[in-house]
């Protein structure tokens, strides 16, 4: 009965999703207030339906009803409390509510927190809003149904995929869609500001806590999945430029660029045009994403299970929003009036830098990832395009961008001083130089390009510093002095330092990684032992154990440094009960930064057992610099300036703009 | 300067850098881009020594033979009867089985029949085939739809 209850929620909730892409839409156009409303109303309403049907889907999984066909397919009664409620999500169906929740989460805060936006602007906002839920509800209730029963309802279920059942996926997905359609209040703001042919800086100042929080969670999402697939799947990667990945890294890219973008046009009130179409494409590659993962095109982890009815679904939810908006765009853009202008080298240049090479670099990626689709479509051959074409192409692109990263911060608004910013910015690069040749001393050697890779590393965390150093006057002005100046920057400068250290801090790793990693496969018997950076690993024998779902053959492994053991690791090959499906748990132990890995592989005949071990120099910096991004994002998101709701004092100065900027 | 030379300036600037961009993007597609094959492919036309391909098929049954170390050798079959003898170094997938799906991704040595391959590609579910394999034995006729794919 629960079941049915939930299921007339969403359907409810598609109801409501039409009244508000209709309503407020003449209601903005009458300017009548009343029918404004409906939106704001609505959109709570909505989110309450939303979120009652998900929670009744939520208990029909922890509750193991397998009449219903998604706990059915997903669950059994014997999974861990954790791995119920994550099932919720780690299917076809339930991800697509999550999707939904999420979506419908932002309208209502967009409801909650806009009373500070024009009724028309929040009115239309919400419409746009609307639209897209009522295409992803209908995508659910008519492909993907989550409620649909069995009958007679089977006695247990058929498993959550053994990869599935893991405390990373259990945050990835939402993590991933808070970021993915977290962008779509951009996209609807955009909409919304082409359908009333006027935009300010104003405008800027509404989507960026929006872009911001987006791009945060997009952030620790994509780290999370990186890590998730690095432990879980026992390849010792931690980024395989696997379609899938690719579709959650391109809004990353572009929604880098919008940040960025909006910046300028917030404060500068230049490059409107090109921020609303950032906007429009952002949140288009996030739909586009989620079509790829999940129309079954591309075979991953991800395509649980395809339909080709629901790939051409997803298509036309595509082309109706991407190809809606973007002649919207085509028709109403003219009618932004340009803004305000600035000198080539100056931080609103150096943040066009930026957005043209985020913008080329996602082009790469999204080139690289479609091109295989098309080709096959059009020729039927069939080819892949790996690692290799993506280290090539966006590798090279990055670099020119790590290299201006610095810079930007350190240039005024509308004309800066480039011999300036590059006099304060060599003492950096020496200092990271010095540092970089250490590490590669310290390491005993390695590819010489390790050394430039770790320099820039360094370079973006020093440069991150250097930042807040200048602006400080460290050493110009007495100590107190400069240390008030310090407390009294706004937290958006220490946002942007983090976040720039952040990628600095990444950086780091990914180039130690790849440049300093060993990795040992070899043949082992209990009592071997095998030498990996710094450490001997003995091999200590397989046990056999079971947990709730599984059985599982455990390899012992004890690690010692200099004769003294200093840790016990366990890794194994297990075998999920109810799939029979093999899996294979990776054995990790950190030191400081730095983890041995080691995954099973299969007995050899003569009693011994194929071990790959891996050491993995300062891996952790990989996902702890997108951590440290992260953090730059919320603390810039706390930012007074920023907050949403916030009383804008914008005691605004007298506008010193449209003189040329030579 | 006048403010429209530097203004062409800058949109020339912003150009080389999308042409060069492309010209990346297009050598890096000639270098690193491999075709998918399955063994009846091979046997009609034969690939080039050095060349990276994909070669996907059925493993063979009772194909597996475990060298020194972690050296394997297996053969990738399909619908055909063709057969490639495959040599792979490292840790096999999970559910890498005789009778099963399997990618593999490497190259012809100069003189060998023997297959070397760098990656064996498992995707991680029990019920999948991996999709390049599952079209081309579709379009030979051996497996049916349903069989696997649901």
């Amino acid at each position: 009965m629960i079941i049915e209850i939930g299921h007339y929620a969403l359907i409810l909730a598609l109801a409501t999703a039409l009244v508000i892409s209709v309503v407020p839409v003449i209601g903005a156009r009458r300017l009548d207030r009343a029918m404004m409303d409906v939106a704001s109303v609505g959109s709570v309403t909505m989110f309450a339906l939303v979120a009652f049907s998900f929670a009744v889907l939520t208990y029909a999984h922890v509750v193991s009803d397998f009449s219903v066909e998604t706990v059915w397919e997903n669950s059994h009664s014997l999974v861990p409390l954790l791995f119920k409620v994550s099932g919720v999500w780690g299917n076809h169906e339930g991800s697509m509510m999550l999707w939904l929740l999420i979506l419908a989460l932002f309208s209502a805060l967009v409801a909650a927190f806009g009373r500070n936006l024009p009724d028309t602007l929040r009115a239309n906002v919400l419409a746009v809003q609307a639209w897209i839920s009522v295409a992803f509800i209908l995508f659910i209730l008519l492909t993907s149904n989550p409620f649909m029963r069995l009958d007679p309802a089977p006695a247990e279920g058929k498993d959550l995929n053994p990869v599935l059942q893991d405390v990373g996926l259990a945050i990835h997905p939402p993590l991933l869609y808070l970021g993915y359609v977290g962008f779509s209040v951009c996209f609807s703001f955009a909409i919304a500001a082409l359908l009333e042919g006027r935009i300010d800086a104003a405008w800027a100042r509404w989507v960026r806590p929006w872009a911001l929080a987006a791009w945060t969670f997009l952030t620790l999402g994509i780290a999370m999945g990186s890590y998730w697939a690095y432990y879980e799947l026992g390849w010792g990667g931690w980024w395989f430029w696997d379609p899938v990945e690719n579709a959650s890294f391109m809004p990353w890219l572009a929604g880098t660029a919008l940040l960025h973008s909006a910046l300028v046009m917030e404060k500068r009130e230049a490059l409107k045009i090109w921020t609303v179409l950032l906007a429009i494409l952002t949140f288009s590659l996030s739909l586009m994403g989620t079509f790829l993962v999940r129309s079954g095109v591309l075979t991953s982890v991800h395509a649980f299970a395809s339909d080709p009815s629901r790939g051409i679904f997803i298509l036309c939810i595509l082309l109706v929003f991407i190809g809606g908006a973007l002649a919207l765009f085509a028709f109403r853009a003219p009618l932004l009036s340009a803004g305000g202008l600035f000198a080539p080298i100056s931080r609103e240049g150096a943040l066009v830098l930026n957005n043209l090479i985020l913008t080329v670099a996602c082009g790469t990626v999204l080139t690289g990832t479609l091109y295989p689709l098309l080709l096959e479509t059009i020729t039927g051959d069939k080819i892949s395009v790996g690692p290799p074409f993506f280290n090539l192409t966006f590798g090279s692109l990055m670099i020119p961008l790590l290299i201006v990263v610095p810079f930007g911060p350190l240039l005024a608004w509308k004309r800066g001083d480039l011999l300036g910013a590059m006099q304060r910015l060599y003492v950096v690069a020496g200092i990271s130089l010095v540092g970089a040749l250490a590490v590669y001393y310290a390491h005993h050697g390695g590819p010489v390009l390790a050394i430039f890779g770790l320099a820039a590393g360094l370079y973006l965390v020093f440069g991150a510093i250097a930042d807040l150093w200048y602006r400080a006057g460290l050493g110009k002005v007495a100590a107190s002095v400069a240390w008030k100046r310090l407390a009294g920057l706004p937290r958006s400068a220490f946002g942007t330092a983090l976040a720039h250290a952040g990628l600095g801090v990444a950086v780091l790793g990914i180039v130690a990684v790849t440049t300093f990693e060993t990795e040992h496969v070899v043949k082992m018997k209990p009592g071997q032992t095998v030498d990996a950076g710094g450490y001997s690993v003995r091999f200590d024998g397989m046990q056999p154990a079971t947990g709730p779902n599984y059985s599982e053959e455990r390899g012992h492994f004890i690690i010692s440094r200099g004769g003294v053991a200093v840790a016990d690791v366990w890794s194994s090959k297990r075998v999920y009960t109810a799939r029979q499906m093999p899996t294979t748990e990776a054995g990790i132990v950190t030191f400081g930064l730095s983890q041995l890995y080691m995954s099973l592989g299969d007995p050899t005949n003569d009693g011994g057992i194929v071990v790959r071990i891996w050491w993995k120099p300062f891996i952790l910096c990989i996902w702890g610099g997108a951590v440290i991004m992260a953090i730059g994002g919320f603390v810039s998101l706390s930012d007074r300036r920023l907050r949403v709701g916030a009383p804008s004092r914008r005691a605004k100065p007298a506008r010193p703009a449209l003189e040329p900027a030579e | 300067m006048t403010r429209k030379q530097k203004r062409l300036a800058i949109i020339a600037g912003g150009m080389s850098f999308i042409i060069a961009a492309v010209l990346l993007v297009m050598f890096a597609f000639s270098q690193s881009v491999a075709y998918f094959y399955m063994p009846a492919d091979i046997a009609k036309n034969p690939v080039p020594p050095g060349t990276r391909i994909r070669l996907g098929g059925l493993v063979g049954e009772g194909s597996i033979v475990r060298g020194e170390g972690s050296t394997v050798q297996f053969a990738v079959t399909d619908a055909t009867g063709d057969l490639v003898r495959v040599r792979y170094t490292g840790i096999l997938p999970d559910l890498f089985r005789e009778g099963q799906g399997v990618v593999t991704e490497g190259r012809f040595e100069a003189g060998s029949d023997v297959f070397t391959a760098d990656t064996v590609l498992a995707k991680h579910d029990e019920k999948y085939m991996p999709k390049d394999v599952a079209d081309k034995l579709k379009a030979q006729g051996l497996w049916q739809q349903g069989e696997a794919a649901q």
